[in-house]
């Protein structure tokens, strides 16, 4: 299979699954179980290619670029595919039992193969994507599916988070396209090589980036425009906020990351790392202290992951600040993106694990949850396992972005960055310990309260718990991969 | 050359002044259909901008990639549109509400 292939299959195989889930809608569930497969399979063979000859390219149609569309995957994008990819197919084989049910049709099993499919493609799309309106027509692919999955139980309150949502959305993405006209009036193209190698810090390139920076950290949801985030992510049902929750801040933050490092990092300076990276902080303390005092698990998760998403634009100032320090920001780059990555796997774990206690308790009232360890001990497990990658203790991939994040804070003297990393793990730690201690408390009453739940069913959420945590214990091979195609500025810094 | 420069300008000013309107339309109302029209006059000046840009270079004559792209982006616009509408309409069956729940203030 030649990488040109696998860079094709890994858009196309997911958008012919999903017309072939709209079709056959009957073997929906199979169709995109096998489809994540093939793109997973694909993305681990661009890896293989990537880590051995370097990033790959191709051209679609053999028109090159700035013509035709251009199709890149570096170490970073293939390490993006290949999580994506694991857990859409994990989210895929946990939903199997959450939404189909042979002889009964409803409007919730019916559409969430199509669009988890359509996320699939609209996420890898950005993955790979060399072209700001290319990125433009993925990231917009991505919103709309995403609205949907929210409003899939159909409930009033989630079809008001869904409008939220949308309309946030729609101006994040009014923003960026208004940036990249501005870009294409500049440079008369919208090629990230292209740009990249004539950015000149005029007024209009410093506008457009302000309007795409702007629109994409709605859409990431930066604090304080993280109002839609928790009501959205804690309304879909659960396999779908997993997808939401872990992957769909990451591709607008993958953006955002292209753009300041790939495309114009002579652009950034003090003042834009530093707005970034404040309000990252304020996102990683706002955060935490709304997720510790929620009384809802699933709001727990969601508040935890406007804490975890700030963590991501701490790495903005890491990677720039004076040039003494500047050896290390390539560590505060690739903590950056592995903490990305890491988060991924556990907060989708957290909403997994989340979603059987629904089931099993009937409410993901925390009260209500006492004890319930007793009925589901694999379950609390896997909740744990990612409470402790989202804690960044050793040895889960958490620790390790964490770690690299700090070193490089400590060695540039960036004190106030070291304060907010170390706060942000005391506050998750009291925001998840209340969840666990609740959970392995004993019952009230004896007997059980709880419906038991299939252990092939609770397998799904420790699969993903435990890729958090291998993110650790093997971080060689991803570390590696990730330094792949770097871009220069996150070693030289912005 | 006045004549293009002229041309290019009344595409350019009426385009901001539309991003401008839409966006003031956007932010002030909380009518959830008007927002959406806010959006999309909003995303016409974006077009209209798009497409002066695509005769900055006079000497080359019009550029076709903007008239690609800006319908690319018109099918995405309308494509966002339609989504918007049908949850709109579906929040004000079942809520009884042409408004979110924590914009109290109706547009009259």
């Amino acid at each position: 299979m030649p990488s040109s292939l696998a860079l094709t299959a890994i858009i196309g195989a997911p958008l012919l699954g999903f017309f072939m889930t709209i079709v056959w809608s009957r073997a929906a569930a199979v169709v995109a179980s096998l489809t994540s497969m093939v793109v997973l399979v694909a993305a681990v063979f661009l890896a293989v290619s990537v880590s051995a000859h370097g990033a790959v390219l191709t051209s679609l149609g053999g028109w090159d670029a700035p013509l035709g569309i251009e199709l890149a995957a570096d170490g970073l994008s293939v390490m993006f595919m290949i999580v994506s990819g694991a857990i859409v197919l994990v989210v895929g084989a946990y939903a199997q039992h959450e939404f189909v049910h042979p002889g009964t049709e409803t409007r919730s099993g019916f559409a969430f193969w199509p669009l988890m499919l359509v996320l699939l493609a609209a996420l890898n799309g950005i993955f790979v994507s060399r072209d700001f309106f290319n990125l433009y027509v993925c990231f917009e692919l991505l919103t709309l599916s995403a609205v949907a999955m929210v409003t899939l139980n159909g409930k009033t309150e989630s079809i008001t988070a869904a409008l939220r949502y949308l309309l946030f959305a729609l101006l994040g993405s009014i923003l960026y396209l208004l940036g990249a006209v501005l870009l294409y009036a500049q440079f008369g193209s919208l090629d990230m090589g292209v740009i990249g190698q004539s950015v000149s810090s005029s007024g209009a390139e410093i506008l457009a980036a302000g309007l795409m920076t702007a629109g994409l950290a709605l859409k990431t949801a930066l604090f304080p425009f993280h109002g839609w985030l928790p009501p959205a992510h804690s309304g879909a049902p659960p396999p779908a906020s997993a997808m939401l929750s872990s992957l769909v801040p990451k591709a607008s933050y993958f953006i955002t990351i292209r753009l300041w490092f790939d495309v114009m990092p002579e652009l950034a300076g003090n003042p834009l790392t530093l707005a970034l990276g404040g309000l990252g902080g304020a996102a990683i303390l706002y955060g935490s202290l709304q997720a510790i005092v929620q009384t809802r698990l699933k709001m727990v998760v969601a508040y935890s992951t406007v804490a975890q998403l700030g963590y991501l634009f701490i790495v903005f100032p890491l990677a720039g600040g004076d040039s003494a320090a500047q050896p290390w920001s390539a560590g505060a780059w690739t903590g950056g993106m592995l903490h990305a990555l890491s988060h991924a796997l556990a907060k989708s774990a957290m909403f997994l694990c989340a979603g059987l206690f629904i089931i099993s308790a009937r409410t993901d009232d925390l009260e209500a949850l006492r004890g319930i360890a007793q009925t589901m001990p694999m379950t609390a497990f896997a909740f744990t396992l990612a409470a402790i990658s989202l804690l960044g203790l050793p040895p889960s991939g958490g620790f390790i972005a964490k770690y690299l994040m700090l070193t490089s804070a400590f060695a540039s003297g960036g004190w106030i960055w070291a304060f907010l990393i170390l706060a942000g793990g005391l506050l998750a730690a009291l925001y998840l310990y209340r969840p666990v201690r609740i959970m392995l408390s004993l019952p009230k009453q004896p007997g059980q309260p709880f419906k038991p739940i299939s252990r092939w069913w609770q397998v799904a959420p420790l699969v993903l718990a435990l890729g958090a945590v291998f993110l650790g214990i093997g971080s060689n091979e991803p570390y590696a991969l990730l330094q792949i195609g770097r871009p220069v500025a996150a070693e030289t810094g912005l | 050359m006045m004549t293009w420069a002229s041309g290019w300008l009344i595409y350019g000013l009426t385009g901001a002044t539309l991003i401008g309107l839409g966006l003031f339309g956007f932010a002030s109302h909380t009518n959830l259909l008007r927002r959406i029209l806010a959006f999309n006059v909003v995303g016409s000046g974006i077009f209209l901008v798009f497409g002066a840009t695509g005769f900055r270079v006079p000497e080359l004559g019009a550029d076709a990639v903007p008239q690609a792209l800006i319908i690319t982006g018109i099918v995405v616009a309308l494509s966002a549109t339609a989504l918007a509408v049908s949850l709109i309409t579906r929040h004000a069956s079942l809520s009884g509400s042409a408004t979110l729940p924590d914009d109290d203030r109706e547009d009259r």
